[in-house]
């Protein structure tokens, strides 16, 4: 079939400027497979980015056209016409209008639309076409309109449209050689021409619909069958009784992977960074040189390292439910319960990542397109139990709770304190979010609107796509903030030297600070010790377990002494209470404040959300420090 | 608001809407921006909607409109007027 009509005009400017390179926008609905277009054009020479201090992420990608002549791609946010009302919308429209800080005006446009929903999608035509920049329309899923019995006449939309027109399915491949076509075209530049069909003057959305559907109508579309499978699935995924069991079993499935089916991989990870460790420190002559990079940075970037399966196992699962659309589903059957504390639907799924990592799930928040609804799952992520945790509360609670089995042989004492502090974290998210809610983020109403996509088979592009996407992000930061982090902490931990050696802890600066911070952490019932686990645990909460173990096996007094007998005789059961409470609750982990900067663009988010999960953790661990000392 | 979860009151809207029973939309009456949001998501005054699955507990709700599924909360369904 032939796929590409039109005048002889799919041609780019030739650059402004001697070695500049072409920038052109993909611009589309959403769920018009604008991402899926990306991949296919850029593959991995693509990159997140947020643009200054906006929210919205746009990614930028180079597309390789051979003879070493590349164009740059930007896939710009999904929008159904140009008035810049969301964040989304002006992001797109200032891009467009080239008013965009850090970006020039793209060079041309690829507009892409979802051919199955062509009446509807051509009304973004409209908007694009009168801004008068070089376009390119794209129909997307000819694959699915065809096999659901529609059809369109792309040459004669592009006739009437005036503008060069293809037929593609992104996903499967066909027709993107027409795309590649466009972006290399010879230099010859023509202004487009107005459409046959005049443009509505006012960019009104019934205006504009009856032009679309005008325009539909001229080019013979026939609209396709409407989507049986997805009827059929709806009628299991979205059924009263089964719909909400498929979904506990998604749940379940999510759960199970992130904890059970992670452990072998990231048992491994451990294995090997400590391995390597060992072999560094077998191979390196002893000196301060050694230490720092065996006890400083590889073992706290490594500490950090092992969450990586965690979380591309987790993102995997993530994509599986988002590329198939299954989602926008869990979404909806989850959205009542979000919204008894304020929240929406979309924020279920990151909210139960974090129970694996936080950093993930603020990442995964990127599919909730209500900015508030964004920052509040973002600021109550943290609350929820992630496992850096775990390795705390099992030292507290092997030391200070001895087991007795409460229900049957499988729940004991033990179990229960760590079940309560899982409680604990979830229910201090829910207060938060309810706080949030009624007061800074108070949503002005706007309504819950959720889309539900036709279901898709995930493509196995996309998914590694976003695996290495994702993997890069979490690398980078460990390699950067996370490694500055781990060599202060240990300059703190090994200065000032003393005859050339390294002082003992107490001794350290760190000691110092920890001495320093005691009549602060007093009322909680922490000494000098606990204040230098709390410091060095601020790169990520499970290595005060390493630090403490340090200090412990330093220090004369508890020398010999397992880490739980020692932390037994230095803590009071009412100090033990403490310190879980302020795990549970206090955001010690510079990768989740990293990622908040990140993902918020800006310090204000990650700086008030740190002060006040201090704060809150501090008065709580208090109150735990009193009420347990009433009793023991 | 104004209007009452459990009597209907005041015009027929989205929600009096049974599952597979269409209706033609009459207007939207909300502020303009989140009347704008749904129109272009298809919710055109003089267009028709077609009620389909619903969340457990019948809230949200997806109505079929000019060729795609959205989901609607009740509280918002309760500002698209029916003709």
């Amino acid at each position: 079939m032939d796929d590409c009509h039109g005048p002889a005009i799919a041609t780019l400017p030739p650059p402004g400027t001697a070695g500049k390179q072409h920038v052109v926008a993909i611009v589309g609905p959403p769920n018009s497979g604008k991402s899926t277009l990306f991949n296919r054009l850029t593959g991995l020479r693509q990159k997140v980015a947020n643009f200054p201090g906006v929210t919205v992420e746009h990614r930028m990608g180079r597309a390789k056209l051979g003879h070493l002549r590349e164009v740059f791609v930007v896939d710009l946010p999904g929008v159904y016409s140009l008035q810049p009302r969301t964040e989304d919308e002006r992001v797109t429209h200032d891009v467009l209008a080239g008013t965009m800080k850090g970006l020039p005006r793209p060079d041309a446009v690829m507009l892409i639309l979802d051919s199955t929903n062509l009446s509807r999608h051509l009304s973004l035509a409209a908007p694009i076409l009168s801004l008068g920049l070089p376009t390119l329309v794209i129909l997307n899923m000819a694959d699915d309109l065809h096999g659901r019995g529609g059809e369109v006449d792309a040459a004669e939309l592009s006739k009437q449209l005036n503008a060069p027109v293809v037929l593609i399915s992104a996903s499967k491949g066909t027709g993107v050689e027409k795309v590649f076509e466009f972006l290399n075209g010879a230099p010859q530049h023509l202004p487009p021409k107005p459409p046959l069909l005049q443009l509505p003057v006012l960019q009104d959305v019934p205006k504009v619909r009856d032009w679309a559907a005008n325009m539909s109508r001229r080019t013979n579309f026939r609209a396709p069958a409407p989507p049986l499978w997805t009827r059929r699935l709806d009628g299991i995924f979205l059924h009263p009784v089964i719909g909400p069991l498929v979904f506990l079993m998604v749940v379940i499935g999510v759960f199970q992977t992130i904890f059970a089916g992670a452990r072998p991989m990231m048992d491994a990870v451990a294995a090997a960074i400590q391995t390597s460790g060992k072999w560094i420190e077998a191979t390196m002559p002893d000196s301060p040189l050694r230490s720092l990079i065996v006890d400083g940075v590889w073992s706290g970037v490594g500490s950090v390292i092992v969450f990586l399966p965690q979380i591309l196992l987790l993102f995997l699962f993530i994509g599986v439910l988002e590329d198939s659309g299954y989602l926008a589903r869990a979404a909806l059957i989850a959205d009542r319960t979000m919204a008894r504390i304020g929240l929406q639907g979309k924020s279920f799924i990151p909210l139960l990542s974090a129970y694996a990592c936080a950093v993930p799930a603020i990442m995964a928040t990127r599919t909730i397109e209500n900015k508030r609804d964004r920052i509040a799952t973002i600021l109550i992520a943290p609350f929820m139990t992630c496992s850096a945790r775990l390795p705390v509360y099992t030292l507290v609670i092997a030391a200070f709770i001895p087991e007795k089995p409460l229900l049957g042989l499988f729940f004991g004492t033990r179990a229960a304190a760590l079940l309560g502090l899982y409680l604990l974290g979830f229910l201090a998210a829910i207060a938060t979010a309810r706080l949030l809610k009624s007061t800074v983020l108070k949503s002005t109403r706007a309504p819950f609107i959720l889309e539900m996509p036709p279901y898709r088979w995930p493509t196995v592009t996309s998914l590694v796509l976003r695996l290495i996407d994702r993997s890069r992000v979490f690398l980078r930061r460990a390699g950067t903030v996370i490694l500055a982090v781990a060599i202060v902490l240990w300059v703190l931990a090994h200065l000032p030297l003393h005859a050339g050696k390294a002082p003992a802890i107490g001794q350290s600066i760190a000691g110092m600070i920890g001495h320093a911070v005691e009549p602060a952490i007093r009322p909680l019932g922490f000494n000098w010790k606990i204040g230098i686990g709390l410091i060095t645990s601020l790169a990520a909460r499970e290595v005060i377990v390493g630090t403490l173990g340090t200090i412990y096996g330093i220090e004369g007094t508890t020398q010999s002494m397992g880490l739980q007998a020692a932390l037994r005789h230095d803590l009071t059961p009412g100090g033990a209470a403490a310190l879980l409470v302020f795990f549970a609750f206090a955001m010690q982990c510079m990768s989740t404040v990293a990622v908040v900067r990140r993902e918020t663009a800006g310090w204000r988010w990650p700086i008030i959300q740190f002060a006040y999960m201090t704060v809150f953790a501090y008065v709580f661990a208090f109150l735990a420090n009193r009420i347990v000392s009433l009793w023991f | 608001m104004r209007f009452n979860k459990n009597i209907p009151v005041g015009p027929r809207n989205l929600t009096a809407l049974k599952k597979g029973e269409s209706g033609i939309l009459e207007r939207i009456d909300m502020s303009e921006v989140d009347a704008h949001r749904l129109m272009e998501l298809g919710f055109l005054p003089g267009h028709s909607v077609t009620r389909a699955h619903s969340a457990p507990g019948g809230d949200p709700r997806v109505f079929r409109v000019d060729g795609s599924e959205v989901a609607l909360r009740r509280e918002t369904a309760v500002h698209l007027i029916l003709r």
